[in-house]
């Protein structure tokens, strides 16, 4: 466990009927349409990256900006495509996107932003779709704000749609792409817990982006450490701390031991490059 | 399930403000100096004397207004022009959101057609009124041409710049649902455009009063424009006046028009949207 994988490798071996989602040597290159004569510009996003996510696992990919956490997350979700590599979803292909804005349309209710992807996909019945759009609602705890639009609730509660929104139609794995990143510190440590208790609830497999270090180490089984220029994978640490996790955590010694240890290592990285 | 933990008291249970605002009395307000301006005036004109072929009192204005609405004339040239501003304006709408689907949805199309729009945004659309005339004569097709020609432009712009507006970050989430082009547009896109749309159109209808009236002085046998280079003529100057106040009631009610459908339509854009609480 002390043993810390090289970077590149995929850290714990995952057996592939517990696969919920592998990486084997992705690349990501931004080649701007007028940078031929200036190769400067291209920007190696993701270099070399391979990484195995279990299913029900709660994995953090940690920081700086620039270091290709949210490209990671966009080649998952196939809104980039990769420029060389693989990407094997062995539990199913079905994911659900949190992005850092709440993203709601603003002419639609809270209701009708939950319901985006039937109206979409059509994948269930008119009522059968309300009725799962109304216990979402419930469980965020916005049940009253079931005809307001988006306007009139705060960012907090327009997060807690944007999650639920991703949840809407049953995905196999919740990509989160910095979803607290707008919030304020108070509402922010409260929507992680949130989060939590739906993921213990159950147990999909989330892969969670953010630039915050303790928030990574007190929400996941394990965190990838990027560094950028380029994009790779520096280390991937396992969290051992036992679960349910509060926000008690955050003082003890333990959790110190493990912040101070990705800190650590995103710094060597800085100044070695 | 997480609603009975105590710990998620940042959800209020209290409902939001209400939302009707007090309303600033900017009406009354600028209803008093227009008032107040109207009696100055008036007041000028019998103190110096001015005579009617210069300027006209406000009462005498009236007088010729109402003279002109009873016996019928006002009213029946009114109608010309209403229907040319209307007609033109129709069509100026209908082909300025279709040139704006086409020139957004082709890239093609956007190359080839985009210049060419802006290169003919430097030509005064007035100065081509004259020819609409010789090519369509002095009854309602110039007419209803020339106030097209005119709203078109802005109408086009802003629908274009609409079309464009959607935020890609909105898009990103749709296509991560799975969305298809054409979902984008319908769920995403047009709803974007239209704060802007309605923009243009606001622009439009007061260009398409403009439009009319440039027309009939160009050549016509009755409208507004028509009564307003008659009366020049035969130095009815208060008649002059009578006919700018309908034009200006004719516009202000267009102006109207459009400021309530975009309230309607348009509920969500920011002036309407009132956060309970700060996050």
């Amino acid at each position: 466990m002390d043993e810390a994988p090289r970077a590149g490798t995929t850290g714990t071996a995952v057996a592939p009927a517990d696969l919920a989602v592998e990486l084997r040597h992705v690349h990501k290159r931004y080649t701007p349409r007028r940078s031929r004569r200036a190769p400067s510009q291209v920007v190696d996003a993701l270099h070399d990256v391979s990484l195995s996510v279990a299913r029900g696992e709660f994995v953090s990919i940690v920081g700086p900006s620039g270091c290709g956490k949210s490209t990671l997350l966009k080649v998952l979700s196939g809104l980039t495509p990769r420029t060389a590599g693989e990407v094997d979803f062995g539990g199913g292909t079905r994911l659900g996107t949190v992005f850092q804005q709440p993203l709601l349309l603003p002419w639609r209710t809270v209701t009708q932003n939950l319901l985006i992807s039937h109206d979409i996909n059509r994948r269930l019945a008119e009522h059968e779709a309300r009725e799962r759009a109304g216990a979402m609602l419930t469980m965020l705890g916005l049940g009253e704000f079931a005809d307001r639009y988006p306007g009139e609730l705060s960012g907090g509660m327009q997060q807690r749609v944007g999650i639920g929104r991703a949840l809407m139609h049953d995905p196999e794995i919740l990509l989160m792409d910095e979803p607290f990143g707008a919030l304020d510190a108070m509402t922010r440590d409260q929507m992680g817990m949130d989060l939590l208790k739906i993921w213990e609830r159950d147990r999909k497999t989330v892969l969670f982006v953010t630039h915050s270090i303790p928030e990574s180490v007190l929400l996941s089984d394990r965190v990838v450490v990027m560094t950028p220029r380029p994009g790779r994978i520096a280390d991937i640490i396992d969290v051992d701390l036992p679960r349910p996790r509060g926000l008690e955590n955050i003082n003890t010694p333990e959790f110190g031991a493990i912040v101070r240890r990705i800190r650590v290592l995103l710094n060597s990285e800085n100044s070695a490059h | 399930m997480i609603r009975n933990e105590p710990a998620v008291a940042v959800v209020p249970q209290e409902p939001p403000p209400e939302r009707v605002r007090r309303q600033v009395p900017g009406a009354v307000l600028s209803g008093g100096v227009l008032l107040l301006v109207l009696a100055a005036w008036q007041a000028v004109v019998r103190v110096f004397d001015v005579p009617e072929v210069l300027v006209p009192a406000p009462t005498e204005v009236l007088a010729s207004l109402v003279a002109g609405l009873a016996d019928g004339s006002l009213v029946e040239h009114s109608w010309v022009t209403l229907q040319e501003i209307l007609v033109g304006f129709g069509i100026a709408v209908l082909a300025a959101l279709l040139c704006a689907f086409l020139v957004t949805q082709s890239r093609v199309l956007d190359k080839a057609l985009f210049p060419l729009i802006v290169m003919t945004q430097t030509i005064p659309k007035v100065a081509m009124a004259p020819l609409l005339v010789v090519w369509f004569g002095t009854e309602l097709t110039s007419k209803v041409l020339t106030t097209a020609l005119i709203a078109f432009f802005p109408l086009l712009i802003n629908a274009i710049l609409g079309l464009r507006s959607a935020d890609p970050d909105q898009i990103d989430m749709l296509r991560s649902f799975g969305a298809t082009r054409m979902d984008v547009l319908r769920r995403l896109q047009i709803p974007s455009a239209l704060p802007h749309i309605f923009a243009g159109l606001d622009v439009a209808v007061v260009l398409s009063v403009t439009g009319a009236i440039v027309a009939e002085f160009v050549g016509a046998t009755a409208g507004l424009g028509y009564v307003i280079q008659a009366t020049n003529f035969t130095l009815d100057v208060s008649r002059t006046f009578a006919v700018l106040v309908i034009l200006s009631a004719i516009g202000l009610a267009l102006h109207a028009i459009v400021v309530v459908c975009n309230r309607k339509i348009v509920f969500w854009s920011a002036e309407h949207r009132t956060p309970t609480e700060q996050a």
